[in-house]
Order: C-alpha cells, then structure tokens, then sequence
C-alpha cells in the first residue's frame, strides 16, 4: 500500500523523525489562506509547493490543463510538481501556482503520458540547504534481512546511482535477532563524510527512521533528499513510505490512509468484493483462478496476437456471485474486445464454475466473444454445462487451443 | 527415489480442525499420505475424522501443541493451515519442535513476522516450504500440499515453482504426455519463502531418479538469476525453465506478494536471460511447456549415470541455502 508524502511525515513525526514544518491543502484557497497565517505570518518568507500524488519524479514533473493538456506556467515559469515559491507577494504567487496545479494531471517519469490528477498540495517552509543524501529501507529479499541503504547522491533516482556508481551505496544489514546497532548508524555516518554536528544528527536520525520503518510494518521507506541543513541539522526533506500489504490487518488506521483517487476505478470496485484485478492498456479481458496461471494466460494473449486488458485472479472460491461481479468490472473496460476464462479446476471444480459463469451470464450483458477454458476437476461436465446453456461460447480444450481461439477472435 | 517426502514420511497437521486443515488432510489422507497427527491447542488427547461433510478415512489423534505429537507420533514433517496472525509463530514452533520439514500453506504473512522466521530457521536442522504455497508432492507415494493429486503421475521430472494453479497447469501437460514426475514442490509466491529455487535445484540434481528438472518461475526478485548460476556450474541434467509476467506492469504486485517489478528490477526479460545463459531452456508459451520437457528429455544422453552417494535427498538433508544466500546478498 501506497501513502502520500504528507501522510508518511505525520507518521514520521510520531517517531521523532526531523521534518519540516507543512500543512496540506485541498483548494487554491486555502492554500493561499495557509501560506499567509501558517507561514508568512510566522515570518517564513520562502514555501516550497508539492503536488502530493503517489507517483515519483514531481520535481522535474510538468503540469497540463485537465482537458487541453496545455503546459501550465505562472507567468513566465513553468508550474512543476513541486515549486520554490519566494519573494515579496507569497502568499498571492502560492495561490497562482495552487489554481493551475489541483485538479490538472502531472506527468512524471512513473506516471507516463497518461498522468495523475492532483488532488491535494503540500506547503512546507523553505530550508537553507548545505547538502542532500539518500537514505532508505528496504527488505533484502535474497537474506531475509531489511537493510538500510544511504548515498552521497541525494535528490537524484537512487536506481540510476546502483546501475552506474554502486560504490556510492552504503549498506547495513538488520539483523533480526539483535536489531539495529549504534555501531552500524556510525559506520554509515563515517562513510557518508559526515562529522561533528551533522555525524550526531545523522545518528539520530537514522536509528529513528528504522524504529518507525519496523513499527510501521513498512515495505519501503525512502527519504530523498535526506538534506543537511545550514544550521547543521538532518531533515526529511521528502518521505516515501509503502506499507507491507500482508501487515495491514494490524494497523486498522491505515484505511483512512488510503487514496482511492491514485488507484484506477475499475480496481476500486473489484477490491470491494476481493477480487484481485489490475487494469492494464489490452483489449482481451482475462479472468483465471491463481496469479501465477493469470500471469502466464496475460502472456498468451500477447503472444497470440493480442494485448491482456487486465490481470484478474478470481482465486479459489469461484461463486456466481464472484464470477459475475469479475464479468461486471471486466467489461466495464471498454476497450476490451474480448473475454477469455482460464480456469484450471484442482481444489475448485470446474463444474461448479462452469455454472457460475453461465449464471453470471445472465445477470451481466456481454456483447464481445467469450473463450472458456477448463481444464482438471471435473472439465468435462463443466464443458458439457456451458455447450447445453445456449449461450455462445467458444469453448477450448487446453491452453493451446485457447491462444488459437484468442488470434482468431482478435484478428477478426 | 524422490525427494523430501516417500510413502514413509510422517506428517502431522498444525490447524488440522479449522476449515481448510480438515478438507485438505481428507484430502491428503485419501491420497494415502501417512497423517499421523493434528495440533490444536485445547483439543488435545481426542480423535478427530471431520466435521461437516468431510469425512476422514480413519480417526487422527489431536496434541495441544507441536511437541506433544513430535514426542507421540513422531513425525518427519508438518504441514500448516494457520490464518496468517497466527502463521509465523506455527512456524517457530515446528522449528522449535525439531522437525525437520515443515510447509506452511498460509498466504498473507506479514513480512515482519517472516524475517524472524527466517532467522529462526537459519540456526536449525528444519526446512521450510512456503508459505503461500500448495505443498509439495511425491506422487503415488505422498502428498502434503493442496494440490489435486489426481494429475500427477510417477516418473523422472523434478518440478519446482513459485505458483499455485500454474504448477497444476505444467504438471498435467507433463502427465498428458506420458512424462512422470519425481516430486513437485511449490516453494509459494511471497517475498521471504524458506527454501528457495537453488534448494530444490540442488536437490533435484542430487537425486538419481530425476532426470530433468522444470522450474517455473515469475516476476520479482532474483532467486531465479541465482538458481540459474547454480545450475550453470553444477547442474548436468537437461533444466527447462517458465517465467511468467513478461506483460505484468512495473511497480504492481501481480497477485502473489512477491510477484512485482520493483526499481526495474526483476524483470521476466532479466530472468530469461540469465536462464538461457545458463544453457536452461526456456518455454516462451505457457502452452508448451509439457512438449519443452519432451524434447528435453529426448534430447538427453541416455542412460547417464549421476554419481552423487550419500545424498539422497531425503528428509534432514543439511540445509542448501548457506550459498544462496552469500549469492543473493551479492546481488541485492
């Protein structure tokens, strides 16, 4: 589960984690309301504006009109995901930049062509920068350990900074008997050049970030930049935080947390009856039992000629209910131009799914071909179900067939 | 031969009395694995043969906790069908109990409570399968899984992989051809899983019966890239290998937990490619993976002697992983 940045801050300051003073905004109003009472008033004179949308990459992310896709600007500079607003009439500038940011999309490098519309912005005081660092953690999945990884190269794509200069990525491993160690939080100090002042904050820091990444149940916490201050102090200047999906029966809190704005609607719906769906760009909707069979009948279609619409795992318990709720959502997608159902029957028999399907297909119109394929329990008298229901399908007898079926009906 | 479980492995049942432990271990005993015990603490010293309208071929015996049937029974392995709150520490207490093999059914684990797990195991003699994964299966002989047993045949492929129904998939395209298979283990789908695909690599390549070895695996970290320089320099059987999710997105979690492209990492084009450098086939179609092995399997040299006594392969076996992990910690 993803979180805002804002969101990950309030949980970091829980922690007494250091970062800066901001306020989240949801209107062009208040945020010009905020930047005068919370920030000018209080004698901060420099506000940094960030676009809070899940996706990375917002510094360098440009604005666009929600329905032009014009390029938005505040006089002659370019509106960005996230903004360094100074100068005499603050206050007025943060509310120009706040009207043409909420409600148009960003376009960053993680959100492609498509973007993500800007739902909420983040106003923060401005802060003397000496030096920017990385810091993160992450499960290591090959040792079974989270480790914590810091870089001289803050502020840029930590994933650049692995491929070309791995040397700069210092690493500590936690060990899950004994828990994170001063020792370790020094080491990496020494090894980011750090001394005095900076050296003790960092320490603090750092062992304060890994406390609030295991209580948390976190998958993923990054601060990028970790910033040395002027005055000598290590700031969260940024906060990406993902939570441990498996975890969140523990932190009930969580749900509010979540921004159903950033997922695609399709995927809202389908989560409400516990269906695993994914939407992708295809036009062969695909409904399989198992991820790992739904992975791979995603890359038949592709192979066969078309393109999967979606990632669809109805799991075990196929009932008509399931069944037809996954052909509801499934064809809500209008580029999909057909269905193909994978279905191999072990625990789950394939009679019984047979008879969801059919019944589904009463509650739900479907105007595009449908291909079912059901192999294993009981695949026989499941077939034998759907050829005596006098619906049109076109039924297949194993994996091979199907692909055949699906170049058929896609290049049709 | 197999490997890890035959028709005399012990196995008891950790959450033999909720819902899916009672379905499955009919299911299991109808297969003719030898159930020797179930746990549920508070249940201890009745019988048990289903409830509902599942009906146990014969009574099994209840124990409050793991040791108590690890000293009655005996056991070689345990099998666990706790929900997830409780999962890890079902594990803990097998390992704790000494058993030797234990497979963990359960899916949605915390990852936090798999990470002390995992270092549990580490300092212990146990192996552990899973979790978020259908079992393992020697077949005519054993079975300690979910998986429908009636698709599998006895023969010569090892098959090891991270999925569920696509295993079940694989496994009937080998049985439809005629093609047996030495024992099928489903090593689950989540981040941190206790034997990995270099383990059961290592012991298909040690066991005399299997002649080839099928690995199917997905999207998400690097245990295939690892698994595939283990067979580059110790593996002489022909390997055919599936990844699924070369059309899955970045930075979505494809169903199983683990199964996601993160940092650009993991990619099903990265995973193919180590596996091919390696000299391991691998299936594009998940339609052909049952001919793949035929061909591979007919193209074998015939009648190739393995000389590698004293390791059968068999249950307490020392653990495989010391090297995957030096491997993996490389990598990551």
């Amino acid at each position: 589960m993803k979180i805002h940045e804002h969101q990950a801050k309030d949980l970091l300051r829980r922690f007494n984690v250091p970062v800066l003073k901001s306020k989240v905004v949801y209107t062009a109003d208040e945020a010009g309301k905020s930047a005068f009472e919370d920030f000018v008033n209080m004698g901060c004179n420099t506000i940094v504006l960030k676009a809070q949308v899940h996706a990375g990459g917002r510094g360098k992310g440009s604005i666009h009109d929600i329905t032009t896709d014009e390029i938005q600007f505040v006089g002659e500079k370019q509106v960005r995901g996230v903004n360094v607003i100074s100068g005499n009439d603050v206050a007025h500038t943060i509310y120009e930049y706040a009207v043409r940011m909420l409600g148009n999309k960003i376009k960053t490098i993680q959100t492609g062509e498509s973007g993500t519309i800007i739902g909420r912005l983040l106003l923060e005081e401005g802060v003397g920068i000496a030096k920017e660092f990385y810091a993160g953690i992450v499960l290591d999945r090959g040792t079974g350990k989270n480790t914590i990884m810091v870089s001289t190269e803050g502020g840029v794509e930590i994933e650049k900074v692995a491929e070309e200069s791995p040397e700069k990525i210092l690493k500590e491993a936690i060990d899950p008997k004994l828990g994170f160690q001063n020792y370790q939080a020094r080491r990496l100090g020494i090894g980011l050049g750090l001394s005095g002042d900076a050296f003790k904050s960092f320490n603090t820091f750092i062992t304060r970030l890994v406390r609030a990444y295991e209580s948390l149940d976190c998958s993923l916490l990054e601060i990028n930049p970790l910033v040395l201050t002027t005055n000598g102090t290590m700031i969260a200047l940024d906060a990406k935080m993902n939570f441990d999906d498996n975890a969140l029966y523990r932190h009930a809190e969580y749900e509010d947390l979540r921004d159903i704005t950033e997922e695609a609607p399709l995927e809202v719906e389908a989560s409400k009856f516990d269906l695993n769906y994914i939407k992708l760009d295809g036009n062969v909707g695909c409904m399989v039992n198992g991820a790992g069979l739904a992975m791979a009948t995603m890359d038949m279609i592709q192979m066969s000629g078309g393109s999967p619409a979606n990632f669809l795992d109805v799991g075990g318990g196929a009932n008509v209910d399931r069944i037809a709720n996954a052909f509801r959502i499934m064809l809500s997608d209008p580029n999909v131009k057909a269905v193909l159902i994978n279905i191999f029957g072990g625990i789950v028999r394939c009679d019984k799914v047979a008879e969801g399907i059919v019944q589904a297909l009463k509650k739900v119109s479907v105007n595009v071909p449908v291909i079912v394929r059901l192999d294993g329990t009981n695949a026989r008298e499941g077939k034998l179900l759907l050829k005596n229901s006098g619906l049109a399908f076109k039924v297949a007898e194993n994996f091979e067939q199907a692909a055949k079926l699906v170049t058929e009906v896609v290049a049709a | 031969m197999s490997v890890l479980i035959d028709k005399k492995t012990r196995v008891i049942v950790q959450g033999m009395t909720g819902g899916e432990g009672t379905y499955h271990t009919s299911q299991m005993l109808e297969y003719g694995t030898k159930i020797v015990g179930g746990v549920t603490p508070g249940k201890g010293g009745t019988t048990f043969s289903g409830k509902g309208e599942v009906h146990f071929k014969k009574p099994v015996k209840v124990y409050d906790t793991v040791r108590a049937a690890v000293e009655a029974a005996k056991p070689d392995a345990t099998i666990i069908f706790v929900p997830p709150p409780a999962a890890a520490d079902a594990i803990l207490e097998a390992i704790d109990s000494k058993i030797k093999l234990i497979i963990c059914i359960t899916e949605g684990v915390p990852v936090k409570d798999m990470i002390k797990v995992y270092s549990a195991l580490k300092d212990s003699d146990s192996r552990l399968i899973g979790p978020n994964c259908p079992g393992l299966i020697t077949p005519g002989e054993c079975k300690i899984g979910i998986m429908p047993g009636f698709i599998h045949a006895k023969g010569n492929v090892g098959v090891v992989s991270r999925s569920g129904t696509l295993t079940y998939e694989a496994v009937k395209q080998l049985t439809d051809l005629n093609i047996g298979q030495t024992t099928c283990i489903g090593i689950g789908g989540d981040s941190i899983i206790g034997t990995q695909f270099i383990d059961a690599i290592e012991l298909f390549n040690e066991d005399r019966e299997t002649h080839a070895i099928l690995m199917i695996g997905e999207i998400g970290g690097s245990a295939e890239e690892t698994a595939a320089e283990y067979v580059k320099k110790y593996v002489k059987k022909p390997v055919i290998g599936f990844i699924a999710g070369r059309t899955a997105p970045p930075g979505r979690r494809m169903g199983h937990a683990g199964a996601i492209i993160s940092g650009g990492k993991g990619t099903a084009a990265d995973k193919t490619k180590a596996l091919e450098e390696a000299g391991i086939t691998v299936v594009m179609s998940p339609a052909d993976i049952g001919k793949a092995v035929q061909e591979a399997l007919s193209n074998a040299p015939k009648r190739r002697r393995r000389r590698k006594p004293g390791t059968k392969g068999k249950i307490g076996r020392p653990k495989a992983t010391s090297k995957a992990d030096k491997d993996m910690a490389e990598m990551s």
